[in-house]
């Protein structure tokens, strides 16, 4: 192509400006990369609609806690979604589709991206304590052909439950409805909930409506890292009462 | 920086410089400071990264030291008129890519046994895959293709700026602070510190740390543009420098959280459910847009004319196409999210972005296919620009299934199943490893002064040898990963599910095992490149002088 010497320059000769100039070249990249950014996920923060206005759900226990960051540790997301898509098969295999609500107080989110095992969204509830020790033991002793590494360590190690209340402040810091009163009460709380006929039943219950709490280990009095993590995994999915949830109020 | 330039009639005294004093102070300092708190840390593994810390500020210090003693008063920028370059730390980060290759690859084949056969996770916390396959994706993504970026960055960067790299330690820090924060990351991982963020799994002090490292590399990138001899910043320059910056970006905000205390490593990240879904994938998706793409793609650019002696076939198609990419890129995390509580609006938004960028990805395969036009014969005879060419038709496989995943109902079916894991192999073995291994072939004997690689028979073996574990790789994944999203939907004629989900699981057996086996043959395929790289480095013939690239100018 030939360019009359009257021609403004052309675009190509515009373009120049970018290939000289390191610093103007950083400001268009940046420019560049900063819309789709910026369009995507500034409005989550503000649109109403993003998150559904749903009753039940409570940030977790200090056991529950302690749990899901069990759960993070071993890596339970690389095989593991929680996140049932509205799609037939799924809400009949696994229950309601995952609303964002239910999420709301996850740091971070544990939607996972691939189902090596199922999707543990909606477990809570659909396993006795029992199997899960077992299943957790050695998943082959109740699944035969399962591919589930088996995390014998669990029980065996008492839970940490010294730093829960630091956590639980972290956490209140960011948004998640911990009250000050949680927060003192954690360890306590932690305790309460991993055992049967705990004097201080009533007072956890108070804090943290329809938690379960009982002895889940059949262990009484050692409170370990797979009691923790069974107690995350019985209320996953069970917080939202989908009998009186209304799917057309939230359609988004 | 001085310039060594012009004061050649005075002495110049050897000084310690103020990077080396400074960077000393600052070392010892780190030191005691981590080593308060090992002694304070709440959790044993926590307190081992921090004495790893203090042992690696500690050696650095005695590393300025002894290089002090070994450097000559001033470092010339140019010799008899050529730049002096700065090659040692592009050495040591293209050995260390071999080395993380070789880890990250070694520990893909043994999860996939895992996989196959869970006895493998022998029942200890520091093999069972959860663990494991973080450290698997880590070294692959980060320890090998990223110091496959730092290596052919800066020397790229040197050659077409005809410049010395900047800074006198700054290099060295880069590359070396780079690769402690793998080993901080990967030892983390096998101890169970983790974020749980996939791809970003490093807790908040590797990430601080590594934010300090990656800005020193902004700036040494940068500061060797500044000194470039050639009026126009050459178009693989543009690509890196889209890399480091967007990946800075990328990290920092991903990656905001809040540390319980100094003496723990764990954190909590700022976003919460479907915000940190979205940033996640925002991240995650132009961790695959611009570390994997953007970066390797600067490779393209450079390594392939060299090699194929020919120049990049559309100056103007490269223009259009970096800033297509670029812009497009950072829309397509949604697509990570299809049907699940994102909104519809944003999901929409990222399946139509992923889509488009479809033309962008392919404008950039076509200008490295052409670049070929009139030496495509040379595929035949030199195996290294075959593997280079390869890679960029796989680029263009992977970049054309990429938009076709991303359509909702097609994603239906392949979100969550091993279709992910082939679409994600094809482009991270045949693209960015295929490109990575022609730009080592290429690089080692620059590099060391050698002629050749020194067999390129043994190349040719990698080749084929890799080529058709990848066909292995992906076609079990193909299958595996359809065959069980049909499953997980199939319903019987009365109307149930035809199939429970460990019937899904069992299925896949064959496929795993097929899978294992491709991955074996990549394993060995990168071994031959090892035996063949250790072979041309300690060869002692060194490259006579004209005997490459003597090309008699045309009449």
């Amino acid at each position: 192509m030939t360019h009359p010497a009257s021609h403004s320059p052309s675009l190509w000769q515009r373009h120049q400006i970018f290939e000289k100039n390191s610093i103007i070249l950083v400001i268009g990249i940046l420019i560049a990369i900063s819309i789709g950014g910026l369009v995507e996920v500034l409005p989550l923060f503000y649109l109403k609609s993003t998150i559904e206005q749903v009753d039940g759900i409570r940030p977790l226990t200090p056991l529950e806690l302690t749990g899901r960051n069990i759960y993070v540790r071993e890596g339970c997301y690389n095989c593991h979604s929680q996140m049932i898509r509205p799609l037939r098969d799924e809400v009949e295999r696994y229950g309601h589709y995952s609303l964002a609500a239910e999420s709301m107080y996850d740091h971070p989110f544990q939607w996972g991206s691939k189902r090596t095992g199922p999707d543990l969204a909606r477990v809570g509830g659909k396993y006795s304590d029992d199997w899960h020790r077992d299943h957790l033991r050695n998943p082959r002793s109740v699944v035969p052909a399962s591919i589930m590494p088996g995390y014998p360590w669990l029980e065996q190690n008492l839970v940490d439950i010294s730093h829960i209340g630091e956590n639980m402040a972290v956490l209140a810091v960011e948004g998640v409805p911990y009250t000050t009163d949680m927060i003192k009460s954690a360890v306590s709380d932690a305790k309460t909930q991993g055992s049967a006929d705990d004097a201080s039943t009533a007072d956890f219950t108070k804090r943290y409506p329809k938690a379960i709490s009982r002895d889940l280990g059949g262990n009484v009095g050692r409170l370990t890292e797979a009691d923790a993590l069974i107690a995350y995994l019985q209320l996953l999915g069970t917080q939202v009462d989908f009998k009186l949830y209304d799917d057309k109020a939230n359609i988004r | 920086m001085e310039r060594g330039s012009g004061i050649m009639d005075g002495i110049t005294e050897k000084k310690l410089s103020f990077g080396e004093l400074g960077l000393s102070f600052v070392l010892a300092l780190v030191a005691v400071g981590a080593i308060f708190v090992a002694a304070k840390a709440w959790t044993p593994e926590f307190a081992f990264h921090a004495y790893l810390f203090a042992a690696a500020a500690i050696a650095g210090v005695f590393a300025i030291g002894n290089r002090y003693f070994a450097r000559p008063a001033q470092t010339p920028q140019e010799i008899d008129g050529k730049p002096n370059y700065n090659f040692g730390p592009v050495k040591f980060a293209t050995l260390a890519a071999l080395f993380w290759g070789i880890a990250g690859f070694t520990v893909g084949l043994y999860i996939a046994l895992e996989l196959s056969w869970p006895v493998f996770n022998l029942d200890l916390p520091w093999t069972s895959f959860g663990r494991l396959r973080p450290l698997h994706t880590s070294a692959v993504i980060f320890a090998f293709g990223g110091n496959v970026l730092l290596a052919t960055s800066f020397y790229v960067v040197q050659r077409t700026c005809r410049a010395r790299l900047a800074g006198d330690l700054a290099p060295w820090f880069v590359v070396l602070g780079y690769n402690f924060f793998i080993v901080i990351a990967g030892t983390g991982y096998l101890l169970g510190i983790t974020q749980g963020k996939e791809y970003a799994e490093p807790e908040w002090y590797s990430d601080s740390w590594l934010t300090i490292v990656w800005v020193t590399y902004l700036l040494v990138f940068l500061g060797t543009l500044w000194k470039r001899k050639e009026p126009h910043i050459y178009v693989a320059n543009w690509f890196y420098l889209a890399f480091i910056v967007t990946v800075a970006v990328l990290h920092l905000g991903n990656n905001a959280a809040i540390p319980v205390s100094i003496f723990s490593s764990k954190s909590y990240i700022v976003w919460s459910g479907v915000q940190d879904a979205m940033i996640q994938w925002w991240y995650g998706h132009n961790a695959v847009g611009f570390f994997l793409t953007a970066g390797f793609l600067a490779i393209v650019y450079y390594f392939i004319p060299k090699r194929a002696d020919r120049p990049v076939y559309s100056y103007r198609l490269s223009i259009i196409h970096f800033w297509a990419l670029i812009f497009m890129y950072i829309w397509a995390g949604p697509h990570h999210l299809h049907y699940t509580a994102l909104p519809d609006w944003a999901q929409t938004l990222g399946m139509t972005f992923s889509i488009m960028l479809w033309m962008p990805s392919w404008g950039g395969m076509i200008n490295g296919l052409m670049t070929l036009s009139g030496a495509w014969d040379k595929l035949r005879t030199d195996p290294v620009l075959r593997m280079m060419v390869v890679s960029v038709a796989f680029y263009g496989m992977a970049t054309f299934e990429g938009p076709m995943m991303s359509i909702k109902s097609v994603n239906s079916l392949s979100h969550y199943t091993d279709w992910g894991i082939g679409h994600v192999h094809s482009g991270a073995l045949g693209w960015v490893a295929y490109v990575s291994f022609g730009a080592i072939y290429c690089l080692v004997p620059w590099l060391w002064n050698k002629r050749e690689v020194y067999s390129l028979k043994l190349v040719n073996w990698h080749f084929w040898v890799s080529t058709i574990g990848i066909v292995f790789y992906i076609s079990a994944m193909w299958v595996a990963g359809i065959m069980q999203g049909l499953m997980w939907r199939a319903y019987t004629a009365l109307g149930f599910l035809e199939y429970s989900f460990v019937e899904t699981s069992e299925a896949m057996h064959p496929m795993y095992i097929i899978r294992a086996l491709g991955g074996g043959m990549f394993l060995i395929g990168a071994i031959i490149m090892v035996y063949n790289i250790y072979m041309t480095i300690r060869s002692p013939e060194p490259a006579a002088l004209g005997t490459r690239a003597a090309f008699v100018p045309g009449e």
